[in-house]
């Protein structure tokens, strides 16, 4: 029996305290979602407008159109910062997963002298609020001339995704049975072919997930690209900001439509990622 | 491995030995080391990536809080001059601090430092900033009494070559001379011409015997050379040079003169024998000329207080205080405004963290009660969000809270409120704080759910076993088996919501924005990056505080993701 049965003794006073729970914890669902889920219809407005016309509410289809997609896909300023986000966060993710894996499987090792205090370094660009950042980036960034160019960018984006890394690999090495890599060792292969053939693998969906992480943080970071870079590394998110904050224009709800459904995607792929890796994890003995 | 191993069974005497002879101790020794150095060598490159790429910024926004090198390396002869000063006299600084920074202030205006640096000083005193353009645009004509008296002993005085002559390294001279025929060269055959130009270079004696014309000479030749590419045995000295020579002619002894040679020797004698007669003119009047204001001892007390270095001017304007020549005072009144931004931004992250404490907590412990299967697929409700982007969320927002936008349509639709009364929720604290409520609440679910998920039923039922009602099962047994799970929620919230920039920003209108948004306020527009360094270092500090509490309550290894 769950613990949220009611039992079958339970006063009047019991069940409607029961069922007003259940009515609250809906209402507090419908506060998560219902804001990400109503800008997807408005997205479809014929109408330049942001709230549902009457011709919406009746479902008639002339209140609907793709004319906000078509704009997204047709203007120059969109697709421009479309691409600096399909160039750099890759670039950001490669990176980071790529520094990333490296050194937490160095810290997984038996005796890391430091261990804390190199974590703690780690781990800071998570801790640190984006704004201060954003702001010593861009300090320090135009004294050594990195200020406004895409490597700039995309080492700012890496930074800030190598925690997510480290902490989802060092995650998944924690159940790592050392004993495969000494088996390998012992029948002969060499350390560089132990890590990509026996630990790699077993590794590789902490790695993945990860990975998206690093990937997400860079997609839809703002504030420190705002400061790093210049107007020609105008990605996604700060096109979209300088939407919000300027002239609000219902072509963002069509992106934001856009990247609502990339977000579901990612989150299916985490989701089944982080299930193998538990199922990976129950097989190795020990 | 194989070493420690297979270490043979100690012999009759002596050390335990490995296999290959050595003592085992030593051999462990070396494997343990080989072993540390394996593991540094892999966290090595994200490591200096690391200190590169994030910690060197950090470290630079800290070092730029307290450095204030702009008024020192500026106005260097002022900054050493002017150490004598008393502000508190009510006059202005003395005549040779009034040339000292003469000279400083035509060569900052030939750079068009001086405006910079007005500004930079304007933070701390109001009204600086124009005086420092009125007299950077007269500066240069300050001495045209003592060019013009000059010019009159002996004409070559206005000559370039005379200057030349006198002030500069004969090695120069020649140098400059091949250089600039070896430019002319490649110039004729169309060759790139590369050869860095030789810097004027003062000749010796000339420092000792005329300190002040000598350094202000010499940095005009060099501005002429670097900054306009003229030649300075070409160019009419400033005005301020020949000020300069007349202070210096003033205390110099004849026998110092005659150091210089016999050609210099014969000019300056004359010139020397004249001064004394010189029709002479007040630097203080010149100033007051340009800019009644320089009258004011607040300024010169503000450039002296701001010559060293470093200074805590900008950490006390980050707490509304101001340094001043007489110490550290408070802001006038219409300038405090720091506080109430850092008291107001920990107001509505607290405010933020109670919300998603009270919509949080009833979401966790559904998740953590249900069957795994239901609240499996509750819990994409919550991870959802959590992975949706900021912008699209905060846009949504903004869309919703609208005068015209969808809540306050249901609203008027519903009869709570009429059409001319259309709720504001945009654009003001509570537009930021349901906002950032909303965005932050999964990272209140998360940790609140995986604590909840460790308590087990059976406390409940046995208290429940045992006589108590409902309620006094949950305060008495659950609610406080669940309290670390609030505090790490909390501490998460609150650090997140405090160093919050996008969302104050495009909902939070003016009376809704944070400290962070004065932070990137004075990045990119007023340009005072000490200050935005020092709001930074502030806010740094109370969050790696939280982040120090954290870690005691919840431990570093223990971030979950999801």
């Amino acid at each position: 029996m769950s613990q949220m049965d009611l039992p079958p003794y339970a006063t009047t006073g019991q069940r409607i305290w029961h069922y007003a729970f259940y009515v609250i914890c809906g209402l507090i669902f419908f506060f998560l979602i219902a804001p990400i889920l109503v800008i997807i219809p408005l997205s479809f407005n014929a109408e330049n407008f942001f709230t549902f016309t009457p011709k919406m509410l009746a479902l008639d289809p002339e209140g609907y159109s793709l004319k906000h997609y078509q704009e997204f896909f047709t203007s120059n300023a969109w697709q421009h910062a479309l691409w600096n986000s399909v160039k750099i966060a890759p670039a950001a993710t490669l990176l980071a997963v790529g520094l990333g894996t490296l050194a937490a499987v160095g810290l997984s090792q038996e005796h890391v002298p430091f261990r804390r205090a190199i974590m703690a370094i780690m781990i800071s660009p998570m801790i640190v609020p984006l704004i201060i950042s954003a702001a010593g980036m861009y300090f320090f960034y135009s004294r050594i001339g990195l200020q406004g160019t895409y490597l700039g960018v995309v080492l700012a984006h890496a930074a800030l995704g190598i925690p997510f890394v480290i902490i989802t690999v060092t995650a998944t090495l924690v159940g790592f049975d050392k004993s495969l890599t000494r088996a390998s060792a012992s029948l002969g292969a060499n350390p560089v072919t132990t890590f990509f053939k026996v630990q790699m693998p077993l590794i590789l969906p902490g790695v993945v997930s990860g990975g998206l992480f690093a990937f997400i943080t860079s997609f839809d970071e703002v504030v420190v690209v705002l400061f790093v870079g210049s107007a020609n590394q105008q990605t996604l998110p700060w096109q979209m900001f300088t939407g919000l904050r300027e002239q609000i224009s219902p072509t963002i709800l069509a992106v934001a439509t856009i990247l609502v459904v990339i977000s579901i995607g990612l989150l299916t792929a985490v989701e089944i990622l982080r299930r193998r890796s538990e199922k990976m994890r129950g097989m190795s003995p020990g | 491995m194989t070493e420690t191993a297979t270490a043979p069974a100690g012999t009759d005497t002596g050390p335990v030995l490995a296999a290959d002879g050595l003592p085992l101790k030593r051999s462990l020794r070396r494997a343990l080391r080989a072993q540390k150095l394996r593991a540094l060598m892999l966290i090595a490159p994200l490591l200096i990536f690391i200190l590169v790429t994030f910690i060197a910024p950090i470290a630079d926004m800290l070092f730029r809080s307290v450095e204030n090198q702009i008024v020192a390396e500026t106005l260097p002869r002022t900054a050493r001059a002017i150490q004598d000063y008393d502000p508190d006299s009510g006059t202005m600084p003395s005549e040779a601090v009034l040339a000292a920074f003469t000279y400083d202030l035509t060569a900052a205006s030939e750079r068009k430092l001086h405006t910079r640096l007005g500004t930079r000083l304007n933070y701390e005193y109001t009204g600086v900033s124009s005086l420092f353009r009125k007299a950077g645009r007269r500066v240069d004509d300050f001495g045209e009494t003592y060019r013009d008296q000059f010019a009159a002993v002996d004409p070559a005085w206005e000559e370039p070559a005379t200057w030349i002559a006198l002030m500069a390294d004969p090695d120069w001279v020649a140098e400059y001379r091949a250089w600039t025929a070896a430019g002319e060269a490649a110039k004729a055959a169309r060759r790139e011409f590369t050869q860095a130009q030789p810097l004027f270079r003062l000749r010796d004696e000339v420092a000792d015997v005329l300190p002040e014309t000598a350094s202000a000479y010499a940095e005009f030749a060099r501005i002429a050379q670097v900054e306009d590419g003229d030649d300075p045995a070409a160019e009419d000295p400033w005005a301020p040079v020949y000020l300069a020579l007349y202070r210096d002619l003033l205390h110099v002894g004849p026998g110092a003169i005659a150091q210089l040679g016999p050609e210099a020797e014969a000019m300056l004698d004359a010139a020397h024998d004249a001064v004394e007669g010189f029709e002479t003119v007040n630097l203080a009047d010149l100033y007051l000329e340009a800019d009644k204001d320089w009258g004011d001892p607040g300024v010169w007390g503000t450039i002296k207080t701001f010559s060293s270095a470093y200074t805590p001017g900008y950490f006390l304007n980050a707490v509304d205080l101001q340094l001043t020549p007489d110490g550290v005072a408070a802001q006038p009144e219409d300038r405090q405004i720091y506080i109430m931004l850092f008291e107001r931004t920990l107001f509505m992250s607290l405010m933020i963290m109670g919300s998603c404490v009270l919509l949080g907590y009833p979401i966790a412990y559904l998740l953590s009660n249900l069957p795994l299967r239901t609240s499996n697929l509750l819990m994409i409700l919550v991870l959802l969000p959590f992975w949706t982007s900021l912008l699209v969320r905060t846009s949504a927002w903004k869309v919703l809270l609208q005068q015209q936008g969808v809540i306050n349509d249901i609203l008027v639709w519903l009869g709570i409120v009429s059409n001319s009364g259309r709720l504001i929720l945009i654009n003001n604290q509570t537009g930021t704080i349901i906002a950032m409520t909303h965005i932050l609440l999964p990272f209140m679910i998360l940790p609140l759910y995986s604590v909840m998920k460790t308590i087990p039923p059976s406390y409940v039922r046995a208290a429940k076993s045992l006589g108590a009602t409902n309620w006094t099962a949950f305060w008495r047994v659950y609610f406080p088996q669940s309290v670390p799970g609030i505090g790490a929620g909390c501490i998460l919230v609150f650090i997140l919501a405090i160093g919050y920039y996008i969302t104050p920003e495009l909902v939070g209108g003016t009376s809704g924005t944070f400290i962070s948004n004065r932070i990137a306020y004075h990045i990119s527009s007023s340009l005072n990056w000490g200050l935005a360094a020092a709001l930074g270092s502030i806010l740094l500090a109370v969050v790696l505080i939280l982040y120090w509490a954290y870690d005691k309550l919840v431990g570093i290894d223990n971030v979950s993701l999801g």
